[in-house]
């Protein structure tokens, strides 16, 4: 049959020579190799102790932001879900009321804003497509959970602590 | 019996089209169809009078007629300007045409809020898909915006006077489909000017609803829609029903998600022109599936957002896993006992405004 590349090759079956019979140095070739990654530097770091840093574009747990005055950014656009691959991410707007200003800063906001961590890949698109600078994904890694339940992350888990309340309040 | 009036040939953008006496460029060049139409922010093939305003649908007539040849000096407006037998017109392919309206576009946008992340109409606004595919991207603009006083003008429609262009279709909207029955117009001149009740008072006209359909960006939007939903998420369904009031043709485009109906608004053809005027009953107050006879998705283009993640001519596949292990397989997480977002029981579409925090609170308990 036609060879489909001429990648293969025929295994060598010739009677091995006397060096190779002796069969010491090939071990011995072995052992220098094993034997000299010992003086060579290491590819690993003693992880809880040592941390490598993060990329400058690595895409970790998500924050909706607050602007300097505290009050959310985000105004339930959608674009984030529109954006998002995994369709992950769903909310609910309502209109502010006055004497919310504080709190929000557009006429709209997002009364529920959810992210299903189980669906989410960390694509970072939600972040491209935000126009108000709101949704970031931060350099926090994703915690492991017990329950499925909980991966179902609410408004109040992913917005920063208020900037000039204690945190708790 | 007339004689029948012969046709005249125009040619747009080196395609040569027949049309009637009378026809303007725009109407001629809509014969043609595609890129070769010129944009249209105010003028509406269904509005008597209106055209001539925004300054989008500029084209350069290269050749007057047969019998006068000389090309006309300026860029004509092709919604008010007559085909002539033997008329050559440049759209897209005069630079000419393309830099005039990359102008028009900033004029357009100096004064606009560029608030679309909050404005209900982002997704089906003509500004967008204007400033998209004939603006720059960045503005020169360096001075504060207009800003106006909000104003409210009744239960169902929300008047944004900062995001107006003022196109005047609202005014013959007014005018010719609400029986002249108009409360609101153009007050003011020059920057003044605004689209405004005289001392507050509603629009409250049958066919008033109709304002915010021709409207071609969110001055004037749904009020029973407000902030429920994006566009983009809601999906549109073709519907009709029987409506009492005899000058409504009861045909209407639902934008339902799940089945819950969000909006109501007319059937809108390809240049984003209602097909036929609807009642604010049918707009408003039916927004219940029951209501309403369903005939089918609407045909949306793909290239709008709108479109998105909205499949058509799906089949699903059976489901077989409880035949073949015998018993339902066992859900881990079913998403509303968790999710606060979308809960069965909690219906926003039904509530008449739009949601504010206490309504949220209430669901709550």
């Amino acid at each position: 049959m036609e060879k489909l590349t001429n990648k293969s090759v025929a295994v060598d079956r010739s009677p091995m020579t006397f060096g190779e019979r002796i069969y010491v140095p090939a071990i011995m070739k072995g052992l220098s190799i094993t034997v000299g990654h010992i003086f060579k530097k290491k590819a690993t770091v003693k992880y809880p102790e040592q941390k490598r840093p993060f990329s400058p574009v690595f895409r970790g747990l998500h924050i909706l932001n607050r602007d300097e005055e505290g009050r959310e950014r985000c105004t339930a656009c959608g674009l984030c879900a529109l954006a998002c691959p995994a369709e992950a991410i769903t909310m609910e707007a309502a209109e502010r009321k006055p004497g919310e200003e504080h709190m929000y800063r557009e006429e709209k906001y997002a009364a529920k804003y959810e992210i299903n961590m189980l669906r989410c890949i960390f694509c970072g698109y939600c972040e491209e497509a935000c126009p108000k600078d709101a949704i970031y994904l931060s350099e926090t890694l994703m915690p492991t959970h017990y329950e499925r339940k909980t991966m179902i992350y609410k408004k109040q888990d992913l917005l920063i602590p208020h900037p000039k309340k204690q945190e708790g309040q | 019996m007339a004689e029948e009036t012969p046709k005249i040939k125009v040619t747009i953008d080196n395609i040569t089209v027949e049309v009637d006496p009378g026809t303007t460029i725009l109407e001629a060049a809509r014969k043609i169809g595609g890129d070769v139409t010129p944009p249209a922010m105010c003028f509406y093939s269904k509005l008597e009078g209106s055209g001539g305003k925004c300054r989008t649908c500029l084209v350069e007539v290269s050749k007057g007629s047969e019998k006068d040849p000389r090309p006309m000096p300026k860029l004509m407006a092709s919604c008010r300007t007559g085909v002539m037998d033997g008329m050559e017109v440049k759209n897209i392919t005069s630079p000419r045409v393309l830099e005039a309206r990359k102008g028009v576009v900033e004029m357009l946008l100096i004064n606009h809020p560029l608030d679309c992340p909050v404005c209900d109409q982002a997704g089906e606004c003509h500004l967008q898909d204007l400033s998209y595919e004939h603006g720059t991207e960045g503005t020169r603009y360096e001075f504060d915006r207009r800003t106006f006083e909000k104003e409210d003008i009744g239960d169902y429609i929300s008047l944004h006077m900062t995001r107006c262009i003022l196109c005047y279709r609202c005014v013959y909207t007014a005018n010719q489909v609400a029986e002249g029955d108009r409360e609101h117009g153009i007050l003011e001149r020059g920057d003044k000017a605004e689209i405004s009740t005289l001392l507050g008072k509603n629009l409250k006209n049958d066919f008033i609803g109709n304002v915010i359909d021709v409207c071609p960006v969110g001055a004037l939007t749904d009020k029973t829609f407000r902030f429920k939903n994006r566009v983009w998420f809601t999906k549109p369904m073709n519907a009709h029903r029987d409506c009492s009031n005899p000058k409504c043709c009861g045909k209407v485009r639902l934008w339902m998600r799940g089945d819950e109906v969000f909006r109501v608004t007319a059937r809108k053809d390809e240049w984003g022109e209602v097909e036929d005027w609807i009642c604010n009953e049918c707009r408003f107050e039916k927004k219940e599936t029951k209501d309403w006879v369903i005939e089918g998705p609407a045909n949306i283009s793909r290239h709008s957002v709108i479109s998105q993640g909205h499949y058509v001519n799906t089949v699903d596949q059976p489901v077989v896993i409880d035949k073949v292990i015998g018993k339902n397989p066992k859900l881990l997480l079913d998403i509303h006992d968790e999710s606060d977002v979308n809960k069965p029981n909690v219906r926003l579409s039904e509530i008449s405004g739009p949601a504010h925090s206490d309504d949220f609170e209430k669901k709550d308990k």
